[in-house]
Parts: C-alpha cells; sequence; structure tokens
C-alpha cells in the first residue's frame, strides 16, 4: 500500500557528502528539497580515514567552497589538525589537508541542514523510484509514502545491497553495523540503469590508551593553518590541535599476513567486487610488493573526545584474531586494544557512463546520480559531485541551462568528465596527476576559477561576490603595476640583491622581472619600492605565483585555449553515427554508447583516433553547410 | 580560425631532379618561414605583398645554406586553405628537401597529415561538398597506411630503442608523480637525486639517435637494392626496365657489365638505389673479378636484393652458389625471361627458393614489373628494412617527433638549473613522453597512473 505524502521539488536519496551537499545547493536554490537517510544519526559521516583533503582532494575541497559548497567550511569549524603538504614543492601541488573531529563533523553538518530554509531530512528508506515518460516523477519509501518531485539525486554511497567481510564473517550491512538499502537495486535495475560491484575497505579503530606513543613519531599540524574555505580568517578559526603518530609494520607482521593469507575473502575469491588499487588493503601491499621490509602506519585521532584512533595503512579483511595478531607485531602496539575491527566493504554502484556531464541519467530526465554510487571514492570525490548534482538538478527543475565545470576549470572537472567519458574499473580516486592543466588548477586560486560560476547558480553571496571582484582587481592592478616599476642599478637595491646572494644588475629592470628570481621575495623590495600599496598575504601570493610561474601558465592557458575550440565543436545530440561516412567500427560503437556533447569530449574516448575526429569535423562541417543551404 | 598550429609538407612526390615543392600553411606560416629564409633582396618575408615570389637560400640553424629556392607567398584568405599559405621550391632531391622541412620543424611548424591541406581548405570553407568524400577517402587511407606503418615498426630495432627511452622517462615521471601525489610515502629509492644526470642521458641518447635521423641514409640515398644473379640472366635488362631508359650496356655476351651500376628509381614516393652487379663467376679475366668481387660487397651491404634466375634455363650450380650467399638477406627471387617457357619444376622452387618472395617476370617484354614495383614498396611500408645496422628514423614524422621530445627535455634541464619545482617541468616530461610515445605510434595518459600503483605501494 501506498500513501501520497508530499509534493516537492527535488528528493536526494542518501545523507553522506554526495547527499548533503546536493540537498543543501538544491534547497539554498530555492528549490523544495528533502533528503532521505537510512540514519538520521549519520549524516555526512566519515566511515574510514578521519581527515578531509590531501592531494588534489584538498583542490577539491577548495573548489567546492568557491562554488558556494559545505564541505570546506564544516571542516574548518572541526578539524583538530591541519597541514599543507607538499610546502616544499611547486604552488600546484601545495595540498590542504585536516583532521576533523568525525563525530563532530557530522553533527556540525547535520545542524547546518536543519538550519537550511526548505531543506527537511527524513530518516526513510527509498525503495522504489517513479518514472514516467522517461521522467522522473517521485520517490517511495518502504513504509508506502510518495513523494512526488521533479527531480531525483541517487547518492547512495555503499550502502545499496553492501556486506562487509572480515575473514570469513560476512556481515549484510552498510559501514560501520549500520542498515543497508537492499531493494533500491531492483528498482534502478528496472528503470534499465546497468549496476555493477565494487569493494573498498578499511582499517581497524584502536583504544589510544594501550598504545606506546613514545615508540613513535608524531606529527603536528602546522602552527599558521590555512582554512579550507575562503570565507574563513586563519586567526578565526585557530584552534589547539592534536598530533597523529608514524610507526612501521615489520617482517613478523608480514609473516603473520602470509601465514593467514587463505583466511582472506579477497583470496579466497569470496570477494567479487572490483577494489581500487590506490587503496589497497595491507595484505595486498605484502603480497604484491614482497620485497618491501616495512610498511607505514599512521595512527590518526578519531576526535577530541574519543580514544579511538585510526590506523591508516592497514585496512584489512583477515579474520578479526589475526587483525589483532598482526596489529600487535607492530612497534607501540605490542598491547593493543581493537575497539573495531577492519573489513572490507562491498556495493552495488552504476557505471557512470550512463550520466551526462550534469550527473543527470541520459536516458532518465531529472534523474541524477552522485557520490560513490558512480564508482568514486573518497568524501571529497563525493561532496564534489553532490553539490554540481544539487546545482544542476535545481537549474533543471527551473528549466535552466547546465552547470558544466569543463576540464581546464576544475579538479572537478575532470573527476566528472574522467567518470562519464572514461568510465572507470575500479573506485575512482582523484589525483593531481589526471589533471592535464595541474599549474592552472592550484589550490590557491580555487576562488579565482569558481567564484563567478557559484554567484551565477545563486550559492555564493554577493558580500562575498564582491570581496572576490575587489581581490581579483587588487592582483592585476598589482601585476601591471610591477612590470611599469623600473629599479635602476642603486646602491639600495644592489645591497639587496647582495643579501640575497643574487645576480647584482647592470641596467635598470622592470620589479616584476627581477621578483621573478627564485632567492628574491616581494618583501625584500619593501624599503625600494616606494608607492606600493597594502596588500594581504593571499594578493601577493597570487601576484607572485602568476609571475614566477608566468612561462608555464601562459604555455597551459594556450593549451586550454585550443582544448576548448574542440569543447566548443559541439556534436548534435541526434546524430546518427551509423551514418556518418568512414568512420571505424569501433569509434561507431564508442561514440552510440557515450553520446558525446562534443568534439573535445569524443577525443577524450578511448578508441576514438584522432582519424575518426578528423572524419567527425569534416562531417559537421558537411552538416552545417547543407542546413545553410536548405534555409 | 579553426587551427591553431602550422602545417608543412612536401607535396611533390619524393624522387630525384627537378624541383620540390615544400608547402606551409596557417597562421604562422609567414613567421615559421621567414626565420630559415634570407631573400637575394635581403627583404623579410613579413613584409612582402601577397601573392609574389622570392629568390632567395634557405639557411641552417648553423648559418650554412641548405637549399636555393623559390619563395611563393600568398597570404589568406585568398589561398587553397584560406590560410596563409606559402610554397617553397626546392631544388630537388630529398636530401635538401627534407632538410628545408626539418628547419621549418624545429621553428614550429608540424607536419600535415595525409590529406590536410585539402581538410582544411573544406573546414575553412574553401572547397564545396562535392570533394568531401574525397578528403574523407584520403583520411581513410591514412589512417591505415600510418597503422600498417606503425605495426611494421614496432617490431623493429627503433621501437625497442625508443620503448626503451620511454621507460627511463616513465620511471622518472612516476618518481615525481608519486612524490607529489603521495607525500607521505616513503620511497626506496629517493626521488629528486640523480634524475637530472639521466636526464641529461637520456638527451644525449636522444641526440645521437637523431643524428642517425639526420644522415639517415634511406632518404638520402634510397633503399639500396642489389640485382644479382650469374651473367646474362638479365640482370641489366630488369635495371633499364624498371628505369625505362638504357642505363646499363645490354647484349647477350655474358660478363659485359663489369662494374656496379647505380640507378635511382622512385616507387610512390619511396627512392630506392639499384645497383647492377657483373655476373657473379668464377673468372680469370682481372677487369671482370674486380667486377665479381664488387658484386659480392654490394651483396653484404644491400637492403634489398633481387635475385634473377632464368626461368628458361632453369636453377643451375652456379645460380646454387650465389643462392647460398643471399639466402640469409632480404631477397626477392625473380624469375626472368618468362617469355620463354619456364623449365623450373614446382619440386625445385620448392627446395631451392621457399620461405621468401618469388616473382616471374619478362624484363624484355616488360612483363610483371608492377607486381615487382609493388613488392618493393610494400616491403619498405612494412618496415622490413632497416638501412644499416643502427635504429634508423626514416619518416619525417618520426624525426618531427623526436625533436620535440629532444626540445621537451632540453626544458627539464633548464628548468631542473633554474631551480624550478616538479609541477612545473613535470609538464615537459609528461610532453616528451608522448612525443616518443608517438614515434612508434603509442599513445598515453592512463599509463602513468598504471605505472604508479604498480611500481609503488601506496594507500591507506
Amino acid at each position: 500500500m501506498t500513501y501520497m505524502a508530499q509534493k516537492i521539488d527535488i528528493a536526494v536519496i542518501g545523507g553522506g557528502h554526495a547527499g548533503t551537499e546536493a540537498a543543501l545547493a538544491a534547497a539554498r536554490m530555492g528549490k523544495k528539497t528533502v533528503l532521505f537517510t537510512m540514519s538520521l544519526d549519520s549524516i555526512a559521516m566519515m566511515p574510514c580515514n578521519p581527515n578531509i583533503g590531501g592531494t588534489s582532494k584538498g583542490h577539491l575541497v577548495r573548489e567546492i567552497d568557491a562554488l558556494g559548497g559545505e564541505m570546506g567550511k564544516n571542516i574548518d569549524r572541526t578539524y583538530i589538525q591541519s597541514r599543507m603538504l607538499n610546502t616544499a614543492k611547486g604552488p600546484a601541488v601545495h595540498s590542504l589537508r585536516a583532521q576533523a573531529d568525525k563525530l563532530k563533523y557530522s553533527s556540525t553538518m547535520k545542524r547546518v541542514l536543519e538550519k537550511t530554509p526548505n531543506l527537511s531530512i527524513k530518516q526513510q528508506e527509498i525503495v522504489d523510484i517513479g518514472i514516467q515518460d522517461h521522467q522522473v516523477v517521485s520517490v517511495i519509501t518502504n513504509r508506502g509514502a510518495v513523494y512526488e518531485c521533479k527531480a531525483v539525486i541517487l547518492a547512495g554511497g555503499t550502502y545499496i545491497r553492501s556486506r562487509c567481510l572480515t575473514g570469513e564473517s560476512i556481515e549484510y550491512t552498510g559501514p560501520n553495523g549500520l542498515k543497508t538499502a537492499n531493494e533500491l537495486s531492483e528498482a534502478l535495475k528496472k528503470a534499465g540503469i546497468e549496476l555493477r560491484r565494487f569493494k573498498t575497505g578499511t582499517p581497524a579503530r584502536i583504544d589510544a590508551r594501550t598504545v606506546d606513543f613514545t615508540k613513535m613519531e608524531p606529527q603536528h599540524g602546522d602552527e599558521l593553518i590555512v582554512p579550507f574555505s575562503f570565507e574563513n580568517r586563519e586567526e578565526d578559526i585557530r584552534r589547539e590541535q592534536f598530533p597523529c603518530y608514524l610507526t612501521y609494520t615489520n617482517i613478523k607482521t608480514h609473516q603473520i599476513i602470509k601465514d593467514n593469507l587463505h583466511r582472506s575473502p579477497l583470496y579466497a575469491g569470496v570477494i567479487e567486487g572490483t577494489g581500487p588499487r590506490y587503496c589497497p588493503s595491507i595484505e595486498d601491499k605484502v603480497v604484491r610488493f614482497s620485497d618491501k621490509e616495512r610498511h607505514q602506519v599512521f595512527l590518526e585521532p578519531e576526535g577530541e573526545n574519543t580514544a579511538e584512533m585510526y590506523v591508516q595503512g592497514m585496512s584489512s579483511s583477515l579474520p578479526e584474531e589475526v587483525q589483532i595478531d598482526m596489529l600487535r607485531s607492530i612497534s607501540g602496539l605490542e598491547n593493543v586494544d581493537v575497539m573495531r575491527i577492519g573489513y572490507a566493504i562491498e556495493y552495488d554502484c552504476i557505471d557512470p557512463k550512463q550520466l551526462k556531464h550534469s550527473l543527470e541519467f541520459k536516458t532518465i530526465e531529472g534523474f541524477f546520480s552522485a557520490g560513490q554510487m558512480n564508482g568514486s571514492s573518497g568524501y571529497e570525490e563525493a561532496a564534489a559531485q553532490g553539490l554540481l548534482a544539487g546545482i544542476n538538478a535545481a537549474l533543471k527543475v527551473d528549466g535552466k541551462e547546465n552547470m558544466i565545470i569543463d576540464r581546464s576549470e576544475g579538479y572537478i572537472g575532470v573527476l566528472i568528465d574522467d567518470l562519464v567519458t572514461k568510465g572507470t574499473k575500479e573506485p575512482y580516486r582523484m589525483m593531481t596527476s589526471r589533471a592535464e592543466y595541474r599549474l592552472l588548477l592550484r589550490q590557491d586560486n580555487a576562488d579565482l576559477r569558481l567564484t563567478e560560476k557559484g554567484y551565477k547558480a545563486g550559492l555564493i553571496t554577493k558580500e562575498r561576490y564582491e570581496k572576490f571582484l575587489e581581490k581579483r582587481e587588487a592582483i592585476d592592478k598589482e601585476l601591471s603595476r610591477l612590470k611599469s616599476v623600473y629599479v635602476g642599478t642603486s646602491e639600495k637595491v644592489q645591497k639587496i640583491l647582495e643579501d640575497k646572494e643574487s645576480t647584482l644588475l647592470r641596467s635598470g629592470i622592470a620589479l616584476c622581472e627581477l621578483l621573478k628570481r627564485p632567492e628574491l621575495e616581494y618583501e625584500d623590495f619593501r624599503e625600494a619600492d616606494k608607492d606600493r600599496p597594502e596588500l594581504s598575504k593571499e594578493i601577493i601570493d597570487q601576484v607572485m605565483i602568476e609571475l614566477r610561474y608566468e612561462g608555464y601558465i601562459s604555455r597551459q592557458l594556450k593549451q586550454v585555449e585550443q582544448f576548448k575550440k574542440l569543447e566548443r565543436k559541439l556534436l548534435p545530440e541526434d546524430i546518427d553515427y551509423d551514418d556518418v561516412y568512414s568512420l571505424r567500427l569501433e569509434a561507431k560503437q564508442k561514440l552510440k554508447e557515450i553520446k558525446p556533447i562534443s568534439i573535445g569530449q569524443a577525443s577524450r574516448i578511448s578508441g576514438v583516433s584522432p582519424a575518426d575526429i578528423s572524419v567527425l569535423l569534416v562531417y559537421l562541417e558537411q552538416k552545417r553547410r547543407s542546413n545553410k543551404n536548405d534555409k | 580560425m579553426l587551427f591553431d598550429d602550422t602545417i608543412a609538407a612536401i607535396s611533390t612526390p619524393i624522387g630525384i631532379g627537378g624541383i620540390g615543392i615544400i608547402r606551409v600553411s596557417g597562421k604562422d606560416t609567414i613567421k615559421i618561414v621567414d626565420k630559415i629564409f634570407c631573400g637575394a633582396d635581403k627583404k623579410s618575408l613579413l613584409d612582402k605583398p601577397s601573392h609574389t615570389i622570392t629568390y632567395g637560400h634557405i639557411i641552417s640553424e648553423e648559418g650554412n645554406i641548405i637549399d636555393e629556392v623559390l619563395m611563393m607567398l600568398m597570404r589568406a584568405p585568398k589561398t587553397y586553405t584560406k590560410e596563409d599559405v606559402i610554397e617553397i621550391n626546392c631544388h630537388g632531391g630529398p636530401m635538401p628537401l627534407n632538410a628545408v622541412l626539418t628547419e621549418l620543424i624545429k621553428k614550429g611548424a608540424r607536419i600535415a597529415d595525409s590529406g590536410e591541406f585539402t581538410k582544411r581548405a573544406f573546414l575553412n570553407g574553401r572547397i564545396d561538398l562535392a570533394q568531401v568524400e574525397a578528403v574523407m577517402d584520403i583520411i581513410e587511407s591514412k589512417t591505415e597506411l600510418s597503422l600498417k606503418q606503425a605495426v611494421g615498426q614496432l617490431e623493429g630495432k627503433l621501437s625497442r630503442q625508443i620503448k626503451e627511452y620511454q621507460s627511463i622517462l616513465m620511471k622518472i615521471i612516476a618518481r615525481i608523480e608519486v612524490s607529489i601525489d603521495y607525500p607521505e610515502y616513503d620511497q626506496d629509492e629517493p626521488i629528486t637525486e640523480d634524475f637530472e644526470e639521466e636526464i641529461r642521458e637520456l638527451l644525449d641518447k636522444l641526440n645521437s639517435l637523431l643524428k642517425t635521423a639526420d644522415t639517415g641514409k634511406m632518404m638520402r640515398e634510397g633503399v639500396r637494392t642489389a640485382i644479382v644473379g650469374r651473367p646474362n640472366v638479365g640482370k641489366s635488362s630488369l635495371l633499364n626496365a624498371l628505369l625505362e631508359e638504357n642505363k646499363a650496356i645490354v647484349t647477350d655476351i655474358p660478363g659485359t657489365t663489369r662494374d656496379v651500376v647505380e640507378a635511382y628509381l622512385n616507387i610512390e614516393g619511396i627512392p630506392f638505389m639499384l645497383l647492377d652487379t657483373a655476373g657473379i663467376r668464377e673468372t680469370e679475366d682481372t677487369v671482370e673479378k674486380i667486377g665479381v668481387q664488387k658484386s659480392k660487397t654490394s651483396i653484404e651491404e644491400a637492403d634489398l636484393i633481387l635475385m634473377l634466375i632464368d626461368s628458361y634455363e632453369g636453377i643451375v650450380e652456379e645460380d646454387l652458389e650465389i643462392l647460398e650467399k643471399v639466402k640469409d638477406k632480404r631477397v626477392f627471387y625473380i624469375l626472368n625471361k618468362m617469355d620463354l617457357g619456364s623449365n623450373i619444376s614446382q619440386e625445385k622452387l620448392n627446395k631451392n627458393l621457399s620461405g621468401k618472395i618469388t616473382l616471374s617476370i619478362s624484363a624484355k617484354d616488360q612483363d610483371g614489373l608492377n607486381g615487382l614495383k609493388q613488392a618493393m614498396r610494400n616491403f619498405v611500408i612494412k618496415g622490413n628494412v632497416t638501412v644499416g645496422n643502427e635504429a634508423t628514423l626514416s619518416n619525417m614524422r618520426q624525426k618531427q617527433s623526436l625533436i620535440h621530445a629532444i626540445e621537451s627535455l632540453d626544458k627539464v634541464a633548464e628548468a631542473i638549473d633554474l631551480g624550478l619545482s616538479e609541477d612545473c617541468f613535470a609538464i615537459d616530461l609528461h610532453d616528451a613522453y608522448g612525443h616518443l610515445g608517438s614515434i612508434i605510434g603509442e599513445a598515453l595518459k592512463d599509463e602513468i597512473i598504471n605505472e604508479l600503483f604498480s611500481r609503488f605501494c601506496l594507500g591507506k
């Protein structure tokens, strides 16, 4: 029996990192939104590592923030340690990472949802999706409530028909023993959606009281932290930080693992799902890298007010007693008490090639999908997709054009384009090496790249937008000023150069040229450059990066220009590839499957060759001219 | 305008003698050509009006004159491609043509794909619909040809060498990428130490490979093709028939050709240097003896051997001796004098001539010559011929990719010197890897990520 519960605009299925961002964006854009979750106590829960950010993931969070998402603000509210990684390397790969107080992260996010107008959150399991004429019309709960809606965002995470494995023990639950959604898969299959099975895992959590930290190397947070959100200032979110600890596995640990491999569900063949290579279990590492004598193990606090610690590097699905044995073989963990055991989890997800760049299913209007459900992995990847799905669902309901971020605009663009164009054979993790314009997509300039878009979508306040415009103008102004300021061979200048062991000047030179020298800093010329305005560190950093990396940046900008040209060559939706003369068979099949929106996207499909692209270009031009002739 | 880059190609068939034309089209055409051209009037091409002809010289980077040329300058839009176009009339021979083309590439032009000028003409709105399908055909046939070439090259020494260089580069890239994406990962091997030196070593290797391309024997001299056989089996007749002129003296007195005759033959753009050898036989005649000795040397040095057998007289003792000498070489067996009929049994054929390409012709009646030419051409295109023993870049496109790979690595070395960070020169490392890949026709991208996960133990 069903009953009509409510008429809404947008239904979000799932309350994880994708679901919360999606729901917030939709509601903030004025859409009447309901978020359905299996448990209201697990909103924005972090079932695995207790941190946000890291290489490329930190970039994603900064981009989410620039677009008006919540993740950056929420980690700023709840971090217990913050570090900028890769500072010894170039600015493009500086990466922000923060340890979170897990419980606080979750409860704070729940509070944000509760305070958001147009949004209600409900503990309800969605078991079916109403679809009429290829258009989504409703979602139906397990108790028969029907919510009529104009768009649905699927953000089921790892909860869809999931099971957790620890040795021979199998539990049919989601992460952390939470309820799994067993019926949704059937509903999706009925809607013609192709499902697949992926696998991931998590290590044990241990009791900090039973750890001998004196045998480990502490790792502290940065003294001067950088907030994730562009809205926050360092001094406003400064707080006490807690260390992580580094220790190592040893030969004894590896022997315990080898002796018990046959009991691992992965090696015993019990697991059918595809696991990620970048997130291998410790048994995987020991087998694949057998000559390595030790592996790193990081102990990370799960929060400020808990003894639980996450054991990074020891993800495992070996039996409980084996896991305990191997943990106790590690220096500093000899007497460790395990609070939660590690496990592998298998779950249903979709093949993301079924989606458009807006994250809407190609075959079902108004039906969007985001997060781990799409074959990605990681909180940040999920949140980024959730935000975009939320924005695009809201735009769809309003009958407005999609918001797409392309590969040259952000890691979010790379992430989504990779998923929908190439698909993925394993849970997809963001990496900086996946971005071809890495030097342009820095964490420090995410606001410059994306605030405009966030403002346009209505997720950035006017106040913030104006502040952003001022910043942008200040950067431009200072750059052109530095180009016009000439420094002569005055004693003062030569003295500065001498102090910095820099080559002395023989004749006058623009200050901007001098600042390109790696040994010199902006501050060094405070005295010599009298007319300089008072600028914030953020602005000076931008100016200096622009100057120092000018050559590389302009080269990448040129590549982007070429890239954009091909992205703008749109392929008509009704194109009949069978009709395209001299396209190779493989290319035809792939093009029909992916239905690329542009020549640019088509060129990234594996199996489509440059010659096929030439053929398509000629075909398009032919079509264009014959259309013109018809008129 | 749709296209950002400037393309160039030799637009006349590669051959010997006469004038060869290189066509250049694209937005930087005039700028690029001007860099290598010195007009007799000392004026820059940039200042020349459209549709003019200028006499002058092409000058190499080192300042040497490469060729004497006529430069036809045509400014957009009234050109074949609706882009700026220059046609360089060179004074012939594959050597100067290729040298000029190489200079153009060094200055920023790119080798045009087959049919690309026509494709641009169409996409820029110059030619009409009726011509489109022809363009499509060109593009398609290009795919097939380049595919074949790529496959052929894959077997060769060149591809082995390129792959080795790629793997050196990949290891460097992987080390850098892993240090970027996994900053906390403790590597067993140091990340940044040494690789500066590794890059310089690699640069040396690539530069010497480029040198072999510059002296690439095949493009300069053609494929050395020795015509061998016992006296009076019709070697000179075949040579003449192939050349359609009386280059060698043809008589029916055995031993007439006492020297190795060299002549050039161009089969659909592929140059062959034909060596007509003296008939090989035991002789007391001193002069003939020298000729025979030369023939033997020719066999040793040839890239391809055409061994003639008199099908009327059959395989005789003298033939068997020669067969013994050539059997391990790249050889075609040519059964000549088909006009007189064949007296070689299938059994004898199988016994003596198996495993090689065997063709029947009549040099006198010019019968079967087209089949022979096709076989020679295919033999080269399929990559069966490597000239000399070194890995050689015979193809202009490959050379272009190699030049770009070297340029990219030069930038890496320079960036390291300047103390720039990994994320900067990683761009050039990736580029270099891609350029090497395109020499042997392989794409990259996901490879790097695969390499990371197979070489390093990463994860939570």
